[in-house]
């Protein structure tokens, strides 16, 4: 219990997506113009990462791994498939997305429709299958962890974008020098933002 | 469409020349159409990572918008992104191989980005925006354009950063024994995350001083 609980806060604050390997860049840069879309947004990546990194966790541990095939036969325990994993785990992404697509909007039409635009593009955010590959390389023990490592990684994220976009409100009024203005400023808030988050580094779990 | 008039126009023509240069300054995908800067941050502590990455992109988007253009008309525009994501997955398979074939040390420093270029926006823009619409000879063209953009940016950073991080360049020694004896220190903090954004955010305010054009309200 303890060990998954330092994965998780150990995924949100000192393996920050965001600020530490700055996965998801491209759509935390475009969709952090408000807080509320980011909101939305953010809360879409915890779930669809909290769903992905556990299945494609089994995908790796029963299928792709060297010898993870001995269950099947014998004959299959020397097989390795691993160099397929990048073309399953994006496979499984952009299903699962689709699916979360369409339950979303059968179960919950208001929030479909808020999402909009944003839920297709989840499925080619790097965040997503970062967490995927971060799973396979630091080889976690159990379907459990790989559930809260990725839940963590996904609230890491959402706190970044949140964070970033109540700041991009409120520097609209600041009187920034012009060849800074929006992209500029915002990469350089962000490494700020980083810098404070390495604080988290000296923890010790 | 004038086909006849196209199939006539030279092969490096004026229009293709731009294809290939526009990327490098005024359209370049990272700090004007802010395409792929997840990887272009996180690799570029030292160099020689930072252009084995640039080079392993540069193929891939000019053989995934070489290929995505020959089927352009094949592809039914609902299942488009699908598509796409199994052309560029095979094609980063293959890089993944031959760089764990060649350079283990650099695959192994790169880790998961390689994996990650999958998901490297400037290959779905790209398709997107150019290979869907235009015929495979100026695809290609701004497939190595876009990389070669997106590689200048990652080759400036890896510079500054591990010229002022360990005072090296490619891993050789380029700051002289003298200068530390005088109490020169290497700034560690130049290989820290947060370093790559800031530099990335100065070189944006360099870029767009120079043209004006490019400044956001």
């Amino acid at each position: 219990m303890q060990e998954l609980f330092n994965i998780f806060v150990r995924s949100i604050f000192v393996d920050n997506m965001v600020f530490a390997y700055f996965l998801g860049m491209c759509s935390y840069l475009a969709v952090s113009k408000t807080v509320n879309t980011s909101v939305g947004l953010g809360l879409a990546v915890v779930f669809v990462l909290g769903i992905t990194v556990p299945v494609d966790y089994l995908l790796n541990e029963y299928i792709l791994k060297a010898g993870a095939l001995a269950w099947l036969d014998e004959g299959f325990a020397d097989v390795d498939l691993s160099f397929l994993s990048f073309i399953l785990f994006i496979a499984i992404i952009a299903s699962m997305v689709q699916l979360v697509e369409m339950v979303v909007e059968k179960f919950s039409p208001s929030l479909y429709s808020s999402l909009g635009i944003f839920l297709p593009l989840i499925a080619v955010n790097c965040a997503i299958l970062g967490g995927s590959l971060f799973m396979q390389e630091r080889e976690y023990q159990s379907v459990a962890q790989a559930t809260s490592f990725g839940i963590g990684s996904g609230l890491g994220w959402f706190l970044a974008i949140v964070g970033i976009a109540a700041i991009r409100e409120k520097i609209r009024y600041s009187n920034v020098p012009r060849p800074l203005r929006g992209l500029g400023i915002t990469f350089i808030i962000t490494g700020l933002m980083g810098i404070a988050f390495m604080s988290f580094l000296g923890i010790k779990l | 469409m004038s086909t006849d008039k196209q199939e006539r126009e030279p092969l490096f023509s004026a229009k293709n020349r731009k294809l290939l240069t526009n990327p490098l300054n005024i359209d370049n995908p990272i700090t004007v159409q802010v395409l792929g800067i997840c990887s272009a941050l996180a690799v570029t502590a030292k160099i020689k990572p930072a252009f084995v990455m640039a080079l392993s992109v540069m193929i891939v988007t000019a053989f995934s918008n070489f290929v995505i253009s020959l089927m352009r008309n094949g592809i039914p525009p609902r299942i488009r992104i699908i598509v796409q994501l199994v052309v560029i997955a095979s094609l980063v398979i293959v890089v993944d191989q031959v760089l764990k074939a060649f350079v283990y040390d650099v695959s192994k420093q790169l880790s998961v980005f390689v994996g990650l270029i999958i998901t490297n926006c400037i290959l779905m823009g790209r398709l997107e925006a150019f290979a869907m619409v235009n015929k495979p000879w100026p695809s290609i063209l701004d497939g190595i354009g876009n990389g070669l953009g997106y590689g200048i940016i990652l080759i400036i950073l890896g510079f500054v950063r591990e010229l002022f991080g360990s005072g090296t360049i490619w891993g050789f020694h380029v700051i002289p024994e003298a200068f530390y004896d005088f109490g020169y220190k290497n700034n560690g903090f130049m290989i820290l995350p947060p370093m790559a954004l800031i530099i990335v955010g100065i070189i944006i305010w360099i870029q767009r001083s120079r043209n004006p054009e490019l400044i956001e309200n």
